[in-house]
């Protein structure tokens, strides 16, 4: 029987963790990511878990050892935040080259200077272009759900390519809200035995990882992991499919609220498109026609699925809690160029809200509703929530 | 370039099958070319202790056979421990073939 508990974000990763049970956890503690691994340190300690859980001493050290027993053919799963995923950095390319199924717990928090504990997305966005698949959740139920399709995702055939599953730090790694758990059996069965393509410890199959490959094989390798990110969609939704008949919850790629007959959309990742959504509601009490796409898999960006959404609005808002300095902000832009592809121009207002943990309130949401409402559109930028 | 793979005809994830350096020609790094002297070589051994790339060619009776070219990179080590000068370092242009 599935049993629902009062819960965290971070504890329900650690939940899931256990109920998966991977061979190998390399992690060091930062906040607000700290959590998983204490949790899951707890349950190697009352032997509730198989896993070899290795302690080492930086981050860069714990995603090399999660490095090193991927390829040796173990499930390996580990966690960071912030600063720790920067000093992760070099190794995430790497782990990508090497198609290692690993799935990250990654607990947005923004990078320093000046330090801050509190979320924002520079720290996956930074990481869009490593080669990972990137997945934002809403809430505590989304990211204990997503850990266990992940490993699935991650480990599937024509994918093999490391997940980060994302929360927003604090606001959903730390709220206790209700979870509902599979049981232990099931997760089980759902994610079945890793079943390694190459794994270093096959000594009668001996291959090398990460050998030289200059001007002749460079290129080509990385055509290998392009062709690989574009079966992740399908990979996806088949899992999510799966899990959906199990569990009965979906998480289609893009979460779309309210949209199919908006006329104005704002586009949004992770916890606050809970303020988007309350506020959707709101405006359609008052007879505003608007909507909410929230998006949940980034990279590879779901551009079909997105245009689709979006297509038939009048205005769009797009909100992102990153700032590429210098530039658009991340999500705006893969948005407007997918919008380019498509044929499809609809004016698009760019949002940068809640850097370093700033509040994202229903009211932010609403005020640049109003904006496409009262048709204040233009292509700089725009604040919410930020002091002049 | 035409006898380099495409990317559908390479192994996936970076791998190299049944990897061993036996199969890797480092002689292609080679800019100086080593050449051995039969006359003045009194077989001390002395190169093929130090060659870093087992490229000194010896035979059960001890004896220096010659210089395996597959493998030797041309680092000079050899001509520079012989205590015969039997070893000549040369620039590869010599030898290409026209
Ligand atoms: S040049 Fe270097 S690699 Fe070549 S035979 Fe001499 S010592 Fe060995
Ligand atoms: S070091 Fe010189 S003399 Fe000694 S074996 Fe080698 S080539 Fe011959």
């Amino acid at each position: 029987m599935p049993r629902k508990d009062i819960t965290s974000g971070n504890w329900a990763v650690a939940e899931a963790m256990r109920q998966i049970n991977p061979d190998v956890v390399a992690a060091y503690p930062i906040t607000p990511s700290t959590d998983i691994p204490m949790k899951f340190s707890e349950f190697v300690a009352d032997g509730l878990v198989d896993t070899n859980l290795v302690t080492v001493e930086s981050e860069h050290s714990a995603i090399s050892a999660c490095l090193a027993a991927s390829v040796s053919g173990a499930r390996v799963m580990t966690a960071s935040s912030a600063n720790g995923v920067a000093l992760m950095h070099e190794i995430f390319p790497i782990a990508a080259s090497y198609r290692a199924p690993i799935v990250f717990g990654l607990v947005n928090r923004c990078l320093g200077a000046p330090i801050n504990i509190h979320c924002d997305h520079g720290d996956s966005m930074a990481e869009r272009d490593s080669g990972w698949i990137h997945i934002y959740c809403e809430d505590g139920q989304e990211v204990y759900d997503t850990m266990i399709m992940a490993v699935r995702i991650a480990e599937h055939k024509e994918v093999l390519l490391p997940v980060f599953v994302c929360q927003d730090g604090f606001i959903t790694s730390h709220c206790f809200e209700p979870v509902e758990f599979l049981d232990d059996e099931q997760v089980t069965k759902f994610i079945g035995e890793r079943d390694p393509l190459l794994p270093l410890l096959d000594v009668d199959n001996p291959v090398a990882y990460g050998s030289l490959a200059l001007t002749d094989y460079f290129f080509e390798i990385k055509r290998q992991q392009i062709e690989a990110m574009k079966h992740v969609e399908t990979a996806y939704n088949d899992v999510a499919a799966e899990f959906a008949r199990v569990t009965g919850r979906n998480y289609p790629v893009v979460d779309k609220y309210r949209t199919e007959d908006a006329d104005y959309i704002m586009v949004i990742m992770s916890s606050a498109a809970g303020a988007a959504k309350e506020t959707v509601d709101k405006l359609r009490e008052q007879g505003h026609k608007v909507g909410c796409l929230r998006i949940r898999l980034f990279r590879p960006f779901p551009a079909k699925a997105i245009v689709d959404a979006l297509k038939g609005a009048k205005g769009i808002a797009v909100c992102d809690r990153a700032a590429s300095l210098g530039a658009p902000a991340p999500l705006f832009t893969e948005i407007k160029g997918a919008l380019y592809d498509a044929g499809v121009h609809i004016p698009a207002n760019t949002y940068v809200y809640g850097l370093g943990g700033r509040d994202f309130f229903p009211h932010n949401a609403e005020e640049a509703f109003m904006d496409l409402i009262n048709k204040k559109m233009s292509t700089g930028e725009r604040y919410l929530g930020l002091r002049e | 370039m035409s006898s380099l793979k495409g990317w559908k005809d390479l192994p996936p994830a970076t791998t190299v099958p049944a990897s061993t350096s036996e199969a890797v020609e480092t002689g292609q790094w080679r800019s100086m070319r080593p050449v051995w002297d039969e006359e003045k070589c009194i077989h001390c051994l002395q190169c093929w202790i130090q060659c870093p790339d087992k490229s000194i060619k010896a035979n059960a009776d001890g004896k220096v056979t010659g210089i395996e070219y597959f493998y030797c990179k041309g680092c000079g080590i050899c001509a520079a421990v012989c205590p015969k000068n039997a070893i000549e370092m040369r620039p590869e242009a010599e030898f290409i073939e026209q």
